[in-house]
């Protein structure tokens, strides 16, 4: 019971993730960059629901549509949607294997971009590239790599 | 963390999920309408800006340094020559600003002649790029300075070529710039050979404008110089903004296709510089003549 990592490395992880989200880029790569917040907060809240949870999701939501620029409020609910899907689910996840917990967050990301998307035409009607679900697909083969570095960070003592 | 408090919040009941989640939707739905409609949370997206602007720069932070160690590593040779180069440069800007002056105050007569006001003199600040990757697909890029030196939202944005975007949102110590390629931004602009007044959109691909709205009769040709015209009161008049690069009089449509390649360095340049225009127009040089009114009489009005 005893594997929590402090506040400091839940929220140094947040922050990384952040600064990941808006690395400069070449534009076919920035066309791809998945979205990293998400899935460390879908890493914590599977990890230790106890402590992560929706209000975290929604504050950290708040500050990635400060920081990437959109309406306030857009990742915010995304954000918590999703965490609020994991948190209903994360007993039955913790035992699925690795390929049925990477549908379900292809399916938690495909939410996510599903309403950024609706968000963004109801604000403003236009055309999207094929490639604006690229990160959802990304994003899912990344999981592994979120998901070993997250469990490695949990279990060090760096941050006890 | 103490073992007690971490068992502790094993049997911890707060709301129930579906409460928090509904508080959260509400929240979240509540800030989208509003912030949609207007500028009302500005004050909180400024505050929360003091979290998130730290991150941008410390991403920005390794190019900054690596045009810093380019700068310190490149030969004397090199440096010698790019100062000779620009020092050529300076004498000939200097000598095209030598008749600046006079011609001035002579548009300025001219225009009296007309009756016609008009603005004249813009002051502006050095912007430094800070090198992030806010959103694919839009044209927005972060410098380094906000409304910390009275930059707002809406001002025109320039580089030493032409006209690179406008402000589109100003944070106290970042502000985001929206280009002129952006596929959501317009800038109304004239033919420098005739006159001719149109609108340039952005096309959403780097160094591409379209210009949707001539008639396939138009007098316009590859070539072809775009100015900004001043309508719209945005943009300063007389700024260029790109070459015509293809003219298409497509038959069978209205409206000729016509595209051009904008003059600022967009991708390329660190520096830009933020324009602060003159709100008020050139007082006419008549008024200015102190024969046409004693100058006590204007302290009553």
């Amino acid at each position: 019971m005893n594997n929590f990592p402090g506040k400091g490395g839940i929220i140094f992880t947040l922050v990384l993730a952040m600064c990941l989200r808006i690395v400069p880029l070449p534009n076919e790569l920035a066309a791809i960059n998945p979205d990293w917040v998400l899935l460390a907060l879908i890493y914590w809240t599977l990890a230790i629901p106890e402590r992560v949870g929706i209000f975290h999701a929604w504050a950290f939501g708040l500050l990635v549509d400060v920081l990437t620029g959109r309406l306030l409020g857009q990742y915010a609910l995304a954000y918590s949607l999703v965490i609020y899907l994991c948190l209903s689910l994360h007993r039955r996840l913790r035992q699925f294997p690795l390929p049925q917990q990477g549908l379900f967050i292809f399916f938690c990301l495909l939410l996510s971009q599903l309403l950024l998307f609706v968000i963004k035409n109801l604000q403003q009607p236009g055309e999207f590239p094929a490639s604006f679900w690229l990160p959802v697909f990304t994003g899912t083969f990344c999981w592994p790599l979120v998901y070993t570095v997250l469990r490695f960070i949990r279990r060090s003592r760096i941050f006890r | 963390m103490p073992r007690d408090i971490a068992i502790k919040l094993l049997f911890a009941t707060g709301p129930s999920i579906n409460t928090r989640l509904l508080v959260a939707v509400i929240a979240s739905v509540a800030l989208l309408s509003t912030d949609h409609q207007n500028p009302r949370l500005d004050d909180v997206r400024s505050a929360l800006s003091f979290l998130t602007d730290p991150l941008k720069y410390l991403v920005g932070f390794p190019s900054v340094l690596l045009d810093q160690a380019s700068d310190a590593v490149s030969s004397y040779s090199t440096l010698r020559a790019e100062n000779e180069k620009l020092r050529d440069e300076q004498t000939i800007n200097k000598t095209r600003l030598l008749k600046f002056d006079s011609l001035e105050k002579e548009n300025i007569r001219l225009r009296a002649l007309l009756e016609n006001s008009f603005k004249l003199g813009e002051q502006v600040l050095i912007a430094e790029l800070v090198s992030i990757n806010m959103a694919p697909f839009e044209h927005i890029v972060v410098v380094n300075k906000g409304t910390r030196f009275g930059v707002y939202p809406q001002q025109p944005v320039l580089d030493a070529n032409g006209v690179v975007g406008q402000v589109f949102r100003a944070l106290p110590f970042t502000a985001e710039i929206m280009l002129i390629t952006d596929p959501s931004h317009a800038i109304p602009v004239q033919v420098n050979r005739n006159g001719l007044l149109t609108i340039a959109v952005g096309s959403g691909k780097h160094n591409q404008l379209n210009l949707p709205y001539l008639p396939a009769n138009a007098d316009i040709k590859p070539g072809d110089l775009l100015i900004t015209s001043g309508l719209g009161g945005t943009f300063p008049a007389g700024y260029p903004v790109a070459v015509v690069d293809e003219f298409d009089a497509a038959g069978s449509k209205s409206f000729a296709g016509i595209t051009a390649t904008p003059k600022a360095l967009l991708d390329r340049n660190r520096e830009l510089l933020i324009v602060w225009g003159n709100k008020e127009p050139m007082q006419l040089l008549k008024n200015q003549i102190p024969d046409s009114k004693p100058p006590t009489s204007d302290k009553n009005e």
